[in-house]
């Protein structure tokens, strides 16, 4: 047998998260509590290690290694770097939330950099095995994160459900894993997309595996009908858990969508577009209809973020290299919203106080005006005002379908983007007219979190009036 | 050939009932020792296809080590499943019809025909051929990447349980053998010097 040790430069951003991962988890065990910035500071070192481990070797050209399972392209290294940048965000707004509550433990960060790394293998997988195992290493992380409060009723009850639902996810996703396998004998991505365009769709297998694929990623997603568990968990979830799921992850699994659907099962689009055009009609109408009556600004999130996937998949099922580069910029400019919107949500709880509905927002404008103000700009941005830069994401995504003669589709996305407008515009509402219920103290911020939400804030605006300078990155990164 | 395909159907159909059984027992114990019977038969179909390692692993792991542990908990936890077949009856007309829906769609689709099974026949091999060195060769050189990273997957599965179950509480008596070890004879002995009483 002939064996030649593979590439591992490639890879290097990976190994150094891994190692450093156990690296913390060691360290961990020998701090006192007073110590446990330690923790926290290498957890964000690791992350500007890996960025600039992931620039400096940023691929010109994709090159695949490890034996085909692993795949470094322009794309997931773009989507790494914005991984990152999110997570040491996140990290960074939640640090404050978790020392408040005694939660600042060790784990929070070895499970997130845990988590990072499974995004990672996503991102950058090339066979269907390496797809599934990310997968499972990020969900596992994200279970246990999710009941980090472990005296939290409410918190079990939620790790609970994502636990079983996702499990089933698995399932599926395995199931159909094994018939795309059955089928054509690899599970390198490369084989299989070579494999399926010989058979195409006269392998009705195929087709079966494929259903079962999409089941799997839309459970992942969160795209109706396989939302049920997401409102729950971002309710359920301490709020800095929340902040994690509901951010870096979807970059994960917008790559997922892209490796498994667009480069592994490229010849059965025909199948998948029809099945994804049900996916996302149904995301956006019911995401919007049910943020309407949610008192919980968490839950109000939560299916918010649906009728979000409902419009990402309208983009990857245009089907053409635009409306991917529109997908990838809408998924990219919905992290940056999310983590905005939780971020600030997280700022205003206090010790012993968790700001978790619509009405805990009243009269934060007397409070914190520029918090206020923030805020403002990013709940307009998602519900997609002109001139910031959910717009632009909303007018590339409904552009790209449009060019593929789907009116309808894109007529849909706009009227149930208007009805969704009104519970983003409660909000301000809630923060500029209304009187709070009991008199607030001003809040405070430390320093580096206040530098970085001004900057989360300001950000929407800047690419709302420059958009192209992001979708100049992310058209190089997809067309590579 | 004949006689190995009659062993076959005949575990087959041992697997299936021990599978069924498995979830409509009521027993909880029961569900476990039938679960038990339904690995060793899958071993055995794998013996039949001369996967002999996977097999001796499966029966050693999974029969050996996992369920030993599970019949553990069964037996401590003293589960009582009533409430959760509550709903069984109500729910088991839809059930039923999902789930023979769902098998007739497949048995349309998926026959073995769509398969190209017949790439992957049954290969002869010499009677010193070793199916754990085969298998060790390729985990470790071509699935690397992908062997490397479940053990990470284990990794987290340990962090995480271990981070939901351990609690440090105060007050517990326990015994702490490094203080133990490093005690000396000041630690435990005291000499009193007592004046010589004198008798009256």
């Amino acid at each position: 047998m002939n064996f030649v040790a593979p590439d591992f430069m490639p890879v290097l951003p990976e190994l150094l998260v891994l190692t450093m991962a156990c690296l913390v988890l060691v360290i961990d065990v020998f701090l006192e509590q007073r110590q446990r910035h330690i923790t926290y500071g290498l957890a964000q070192l690791t992350l500007v290690g890996a960025a600039l481990l992931t620039l400096v070797t940023y691929a010109q050209a994709p090159v695949t290694t490890m034996f085909g399972h692993y795949i470094k392209d322009a794309m997931g290294d773009l989507l790494k770097l914005f991984i990152y940048l999110a997570t040491a965000v996140v990290f960074l707004y939640s640090r404050d939330y978790l020392k408040q509550r005694d939660l600042f433990k060790g784990e929070y960060y070895v499970l997130g950099l845990f988590g990072v790394l499974g995004m990672m293998i996503m991102v950058s997988a090339h066979s269907l095995l390496s797809v599934y195992l990310g997968l499972e290493l990020l969900s596992l992380s994200l279970y246990a994160l999710v009941v980090t409060d472990r005296d939290s009723p409410v918190a079990s009850e939620a790790a609970m459900k994502y636990f079983v639902l996702g499990s089933l996810a698995s399932g599926m996703l395995l199931y159909g894993i094994s018939m795309i396998y059955g089928a054509t004998g690899s599970v390198d991505l490369q084989v299989v997309a070579d494999a399926v365009a010989v058979q195409g769709k006269d392998n009705l297998v195929l087709v079966f595996g494929l259903v079962f694929l999409v089941v799997g990623l839309s459970f992942k997603l969160g795209a109706v009908p396989f939302h049920m568990w997401l409102p729950d968990v971002y309710q359920g979830a301490p709020t800095s858990v929340t902040l994690y799921i509901g951010s870096a992850p979807k970059l994960a699994a917008f790559a997922l969508v892209m490796r498994i659907l667009v480069e592994g099962l490229g010849a059965l689009q025909d199948d998948w577009h029809q099945m994804l055009i049900i996916l996302s009609a149904l995301s956006i109408a019911l995401g919007n209809l049910a943020a309407l009556m949610q008192s919980n600004i968490k839950r109000m999130l939560a299916y918010s973020t649906i009728s979000h996937v409902g419009f990402l998949l309208l983009g990857i099922l245009s089907g053409t290299p635009e409306g991917y580069a529109a997908a990838m910029f809408y998924t990219i400019v919905y992290v940056l919203m999310a983590v905005g919107a939780f971020g600030v949500i997280i700022m205003l709880s206090r010790a012993g106080f968790e700001a978790e509905n619509i009405d805990d927002f009243k009269g934060l404008n007397d409070r914190s005006p520029w918090l206020a103000f923030l805020m403002m700009m990013i709940m307009m941005s998602m519900a997609g005002v002109p001139f910031l830069v959910g717009f632009y994401a909303k007018w590339v995504v409904l552009q790209a379908i449009i060019n593929v003669g789907l009116v309808w589709l894109a007529l849909l996305g706009v009227l149930f983007s208007v009805i969704g407008a009104f519970y983003y515009l409660r909000v301000i509402k809630c923060m500029y007219f209304d009187k709070p219920e009991q008199s607030g103290e001003p809040i405070t911020l430390s320093m580096d979190t206040e530098i970085a939400i001004s900057a989360n804030g300001l950000l929407v605006v800047v690419l709302g009036l420059y958009p192209t300078a992001l979708m100049d990155v992310v058209r190089s990164g997809l067309l590579n | 050939m004949g006689f190995e395909k009659f062993l076959f159907y005949v575990f087959a159909l041992i697997l299936i009932f021990a599978a069924v059984r498995v979830i409509t027992v009521r027993n909880s114990v029961h569900a476990a020792l039938f679960l038990v019977l339904a690995f060793f038969t899958s071993a055995a179909l794998w013996l039949l296809i001369e996967a002999e390692f996977l097999a001796i692993t499966l029966v050693l792991v999974y029969v050996g080590a996992v369920m030993v542990l599970f019949l553990f908990v069964v037996m401590m936890l003293d589960l009582n499943v009533d409430p959760v077949r509550e709903g069984f009856i109500k729910y088991l007309p839809v059930g039923a019809a999902v789930a023979l829906l769902i098998v007739i769609e497949m048995g349309l689709v998926v026959g073995s025909s769509y398969f190209a099974t017949d790439q992957y026949s049954l290969v002869a091999r010499a009677a010193d051929y070793s199916n754990t060195k085969e298998l060790g060769s390729v985990l470790y050189t071509f699935y690397v990447y992908p062997f490397e990273i479940a053990s990470v997957i284990l990794l987290v599965a340990i962090v995480a349980a271990i981070s939901l179950t351990m609690r440090r509480r105060e007050g517990v008596k326990a015994q702490d053998p490094g203080r133990q070890v490093r005690a000396s004879r000041d630690d435990r002995v005291r000499l009193v010097h007592l004046a010589p009483e004198k008798k009256k």
